[in-house]
């Protein structure tokens, strides 16, 4: 046997000694990417084999604490595809603005940008005061850096761009403070948002949502995966209430696909039907 | 027999896919799996322009969708793509790989440990060296590489990183690519079986 012939059953070892010992189930997530990922972590830490990294995540927690950051990195931005934020500017907006108080959660938040772009819509759209977002993520780290709010100030000339692509009203320097080469998110977006550790993987349901926000975390995950995620976010929205994916993620395979329907397929912005 | 064919190719890519793809026949054996180097806004104007034009369906590939013959998957522009073992497509926003993203390397990586000897690599016009490891791994689980002939490529410098860094069986020039794809349906190609019949 050769070694490449082997991979596929360390992987699949390696992640239910993960979920023995740490109670972490990767077990369902695509596992392309994710032994991509993993290998790097091998070549990183000089390790000849996914088996031989075995022992050092079963009895090194810190190594774990690297190893988990390791699966979690993904690349965000602010106003990432500003059109799909313009359409819920216009569109879904005015259907929050009906509510006298507004819940949004995002599920993967990840290290905030996405959190913070929908903090400044919702705030020149004057229903930040109403609001109260919850940003979610399974990874302390990148709640970490998510609550800190603060980003490479190099970044912020493309996120001004994508500001104003997405219909940005105001300027976009009035929402953070540039110092020592970083740029500070300002406190009145800070104040609407909570953030908590919270995994799909395993656990429950936030109630009363009217926008749910999951962009490009799916497709992270198998079908069965995908069905819990979905189910979870069906059973947190009220009737009437909005779900957003990933520009390349679908309903159509999934067992809620009945329970919602489609607001804007370009978009992908999908709308929980009254309980079904 | 041979199953699937990932593509790589960089600058110069819908002339060299305007070569390949419409040459093959509608009944074409083997899936073909494309990582065309494009920018992140980029629309699927690629994808319908060489469904047009070709025989075989070319499309966007989505997430979780099973992979079939005679079907051509092409990358969405800003998204990794890649071959999970039971032969379905996954996308992802890992960081980019070789400054890209799609990456070559990660899909032919992904493909080459799913399809292992049944794979055929094939790496296209090109500016950067994206894609050599991945054609090295495709011919380290045992499956085939092809590099389009340097001379033939609209930029030499993929082809020819390569061909530098992997023991290729076969260099083609473009205007022979498609027909050698094609002929005999390649599934019963002589040279193609005896070498797998030797793995």
């Amino acid at each position: 046997m050769k070694p490449e012939d082997m991979q596929e059953f360390e992987i699949n070892q390696l992640l239910e000694a993960i979920y023995f010992r740490y109670g972490y189930d990767f077990r369902d997530y695509s596992k392309a990417s994710l032994e991509r990922r993993v290998l790097h972590r091998v070549q990183q830490s000089d390790l000849g084999s996914i088996s031989e990294m075995l022992p050092r995540i079963m009895h090194d927690t810190e190594f774990f604490e690297l190893f988990l950051r390791d699966m979690s990195v993904t690349v965000t931005e602010m106003f990432r595809d500003p059109k799909v934020f313009k359409k819920l500017r216009k569109e879904v907006f005015t259907q929050l603005k009906t509510y006298s108080r507004v819940n949004i959660w995002h599920a993967g938040c990840a290290t905030g940008e996405e959190v913070y772009s929908m903090a400044i819509m919702l705030k020149e759209e004057g229903l930040l005061d109403r609001t109260r977002i919850y940003a979610t993520d399974y990874n302390n780290h990148s709640l970490d850096i998510a609550e800190k709010g603060i980003y490479p100030a190099e970044k912020m000339k493309g996120y001004t761009e994508s500001y104003i692509t997405a219909g940005g009203k105001a300027s976009f320097a009035d929402y953070y403070l540039a110092k020592f080469g970083s740029a500070k998110m300002v406190e009145s977006l800070k104040e609407h948002i909570t953030f908590a550790n919270h995994n799909l993987m395993k656990d429950q349901p936030f109630a009363e949502m009217h926008l749910i926000v999951c962009r490009n975390v799916l497709i992270y995950f198998n079908p069965k995966l995908q069905d819990r995620v979905l189910t979870l976010f069906k059973d947190s929205l009220i009737s009437r209430g909005f779900l957003l994916l990933g520009d390349k993620e679908t309903l159509d395979f999934s067992q809620v696909k009945p329970s919602f329907e489609t607001f804007s397929k370009e978009e992908r912005i999908f709308r929980r039907m009254m309980y079904v | 027999m041979f199953e699937a064919i990932v593509i790589g190719v960089s600058a110069g890519g819908l002339k060299a896919l305007t070569a390949i793809l419409p040459v093959l026949p509608s009944d074409f054996p083997l899936a073909v799996i494309v990582v065309q180097h494009r920018h992140r806004d980029s629309d699927n104007f690629l994808d319908r322009y060489l469904d047009d034009l070709s025989s075989v369906r070319v499309k966007e590939a989505e997430p979780g969708e099973v992979i079939l013959p005679s079907y051509v998957y092409i990358a969405p522009a800003g998204y990794h793509l890649l071959i999970e073992r039971d032969k379905t497509l996954s996308l992802s926003i890992d960081p980019p790989v070789n400054f890209s993203i799609p990456s070559i390397d990660v899909l032919f990586e992904s493909a080459a440990a799913c399809y292992k000897n049944h794979l055929i690599g094939l790496i296209l016009t090109g500016a950067n060296s994206d894609g050599s490891q991945g054609l090295k791994l495709v011919k380290d689980y045992g499956g085939y590489a092809i590099v389009q002939a340097p001379e033939t490529a609209e930029v030499d410098v993929m082809p020819k990183a390569a061909i530098d860094l992997v023991d290729v069986d076969k260099v083609i020039p473009l205007q022979e690519l498609g027909v050698f794809l094609a002929q005999e349906k390649f599934s019963s190609n002589v040279e193609m079986s005896r070498r797998v019949l030797n793995e």
